[in-house]
């Protein structure tokens, strides 16, 4: 059964001017989000998964950067609008209000000199135009969702009180504050430590039971992916390489960059040590437009269509769409290059 | 298994940083970064070092190769006590011990060609030079995979998984016995990752090296590591050869430590029973009396709070420094 869509991105065309060239960063990517559902984003640094969101969002810095092409719907509170064609006013009601979001560095996204009660209180005054007494009340109960002990203390504390992992909480507190209808979160543990990121992937969880959250989870962590996410979609030369079901994704991924990727990383519970696997080569140098497959250079199994055009999105399975020409039948896999799938 | 000889012994080893403050810089505090640790390193084995930020890791690290000057405690490398002898019989020792660090971009000097970086540590102890000089640095760079032919280009043009090559070149140009690997791999992406994870391990094979791995993925350092450590808050709590720590930690971190890494099989991943732990780690500068995780534990009773637990062996080479593990 399909859920509402509530964001629909089609054909997402992102470049930077800058000195050196034009850098390619996003170049056609397309997926849809569900009403519930959490939508991981994953590729290593340089393939373009931020700068999508920062495009949707409207916040990349013009100049250099430039959204060149394509539409992101949103179906929100007030119907359905394309974020692209959106005022830079019109933009600002929606980031906050009905899409919030949560960075990388909690430091440097909160304002050193406010209260964190100011700050979330602030959001709430502006997007919902509640009186203040009211906003402090409910930053309060925020707070308190969010796993702050002791929130009406805490409320006036300052930023530098507070420790990475609860930063990240205030932080979760306003991009959930005004109920958005989605929550973009742009690999908001990274920054943390282990026992600290179970922390938070567990306070999302909750949250997500609770008040239904839809989640867009940027990372290039597959592990947290794993644990997380309903689908995945892997990014690659500011492409989108494969999108699947998380549990297809692992189990039967199909891409060869995927399939690399699930094998580069040690997993905690198996006894023996296999090698990992090692994609060779590095990954593109994104000033060079390109007219053939993003990951032909460092692919096992690249061959002359590779490198003749770009491979459109195909469909492998329910819900599972991967660019590849290779047929994954006939795939003859280099020595060990597809250990590290799990099976079953 | 023939029992390899200790290559590396450290015995109590204490680092304690003071803070000072005021208009004379009296001494208002003390950060006890390492605080009584012990273990050995076997010649051709790694030892994994892991915890969280601010546990003493890479303080550990720099302490064994005198870069800190250890505050109390030995640290025994082929037998000889590097805590006490002089600086001029340290400065021979050095080539036989060398480092690996965590930022490939500020490790290297962005003035010097790659050449240059890589022959420094020959020049400075006057090994060699000339043609002969010239012929080890392109035989260090292929031994780390990269072109020869590199050698007159700068760290810039690189990227960072070969410019952590260019730093491990640099690491082997002495022919090390012993490497401490502070977070080599943690900033580089996850397929530059895999290729570095698997150039150490070859290196290993091949030179018989002795690494200390410090890192925080738990998973790299079980891929990599043959014994591991746990550390908090500037003490080990757990050490044991890599499969036991895995399938049967003992100590209530190293446990919740373990849960809480993920596991990239959504399948396993959503059967896991995760010790989510409360609270955060306390500072180094007040740490808490008697056991240092007790503010975190979900199992400490009264003792716990008393006096620092003993790190004792409690089975066969499995270490730990807990109250409520008992000794079997």
């Amino acid at each position: 059964m399909m859920g509402q869509l509530v964001l629909e991105v089609k054909d997402l065309v992102t470049k930077f001017f800058t000195l050196e060239g034009v850098v390619h960063a996003v170049n056609g990517v397309s997926f849809d989000l569900e009403e519930g559902e959490a939508l991981a984003i994953v590729g290593e640094s340089g393939s373009g998964k931020s700068v999508t969101v920062m495009s949707i969002l409207g916040l990349i810095p013009s100049p250099p950067g430039k959204v060149e092409g394509g539409h992101a719907y949103f179906t929100g509170r007030y119907g359905r609008c394309d974020l692209l064609k959106l005022t830079p006013a019109e933009l600002r009601n929606v980031r906050g209000g009905q899409i919030g979001f949560v960075f990388q560095d909690p430091m440097c996204s909160l304002n050193p000199l406010l209260t964190v009660g100011e700050q979330i209180s602030e959001t709430l005054r502006k997007h919902l135009g509640i009186s203040s007494g009211e906003a402090k009340k409910k930053t309060i109960k925020l707070l308190e969702q969010v796993g702050i002990t002791d929130p009406k203390i805490r409320y006036n504390s300052y930023p530098h009180q507070f420790s990475g992992g609860m930063r990240q909480r205030v932080m979760i507190a306003i991009a959930i504050a005004c109920n958005p209808a989605i929550i973009i979160a742009d690999e908001p543990t990274t920054a943390l430590d282990v026992t600290i990121q179970a922390q938070i992937i567990d306070l999302f969880q909750h949250l997500r039971n609770e008040i239904g959250l839809t989640v867009i989870w940027i990372t290039h962590d597959l592990g947290v992916v794993a644990g997380l996410a309903d689908r995945v979609l892997v990014m690659y030369g500011g492409r989108s390489v494969e999108i699947a079901l998380v549990d297809d994704l692992y189990t039967r991924p199909q891409h060869p960059y995927t399939i690399g990727l699930l094998g580069a990383i040690a997993r905690l519970d198996t006894r023996e040590s296999k090698r990992l696997v090692s994609i060779e080569g590095v990954p593109p140098d994104m000033l060079i437009p390109i007219t053939h497959c993003p990951f032909a250079p460092r692919c096992p199994y690249a061959f002359e269509h590779c490198w003749q055009e770009i491979p459109p999105s195909i469909e492998v399975g329910r819900q599972h769409w991967t660019s590849c020409f290779y047929d994954p039948n006939k795939r003859r896999p280099r020595d060990g290059y597809e250990q590290g799938t799990s099976t079953g | 298994m023939v029992m390899n000889k200790v290559l590396l012994r450290v015995e109590n080893l204490k680092k304690y940083f003071p803070i000072t403050g005021g208009l004379f810089g009296r001494r208002v505090g003390i950060v006890r970064a390492v605080d009584g640790i012990s273990f050995d390193i076997k010649q051709g084995e790694t030892l994994g070092l892991v915890g969280e930020s601010g546990c003493g890791k890479s303080t550990t690290g720099r302490a064994i190769l005198q870069l800190h000057k250890p505050s109390s405690g030995n640290v025994f490398f082929e037998n000889v006590d590097l805590t006490k002898i002089s600086m001029e019989e340290m400065r021979k020792l050095r080539p036989k011990m060398q480092m690996i660090f965590q930022d490939p971009y500020t490790s290297l000097n962005p003035r010097h060609s790659v050449g240059k970086i890589i022959a420094e540590p020959l020049v400075i102890h006057g090994v060699m030079n000339g043609q002969q000089l010239t012929n080890r640095v392109a035989q260090l760079l292929e031994l780390v995979g990269m072109n020869p032919n590199f050698v007159r280009r700068f760290p810039h043009e690189f990227s960072g998984g070969q410019r952590q090559r260019i730093g491990i070149a640099r690491a082997l140009s002495l022919n090390p016995s012993f490497i401490v690997c502070d977070e080599p791999i943690s900033s580089l992406d996850v397929s530059i990752q895999a290729q570095t994870v698997n150039l150490l391990q070859d290196l290993q094979e091949q030179l018989g090296l002795t690494y200390l791995f410090i890192a925080h993925d738990l998973s790299m350092v079980k891929h990599l590591s043959h014994h591991i450590a746990v550390m908090y808050l500037g003490k080990i709590v757990e050490l044991t050869e890599k499969n036991d720590m895995f399938d049967n930690p003992l100590h209530p971190y190293s446990q919740s430590l373990i849960s809480a890494v993920p596991i990239p099989d959504p399948k396993v991943e959503r059967k896991r029973h995760r010790i989510i732990l409360e609270g955060e780690i306390p500072s180094t500068v007040n740490p808490p009396k008697g056991c240092v995780f007790n503010t975190r534990c979900p199992l400490a009773i009264d003792i716990c709070f008393e006096a620092p637990p003993e790190y004792r062996e409690v089975q066969t080479e499995h270490f730990v420094a807990c109250y409520r593990v008992e000794s079997g």
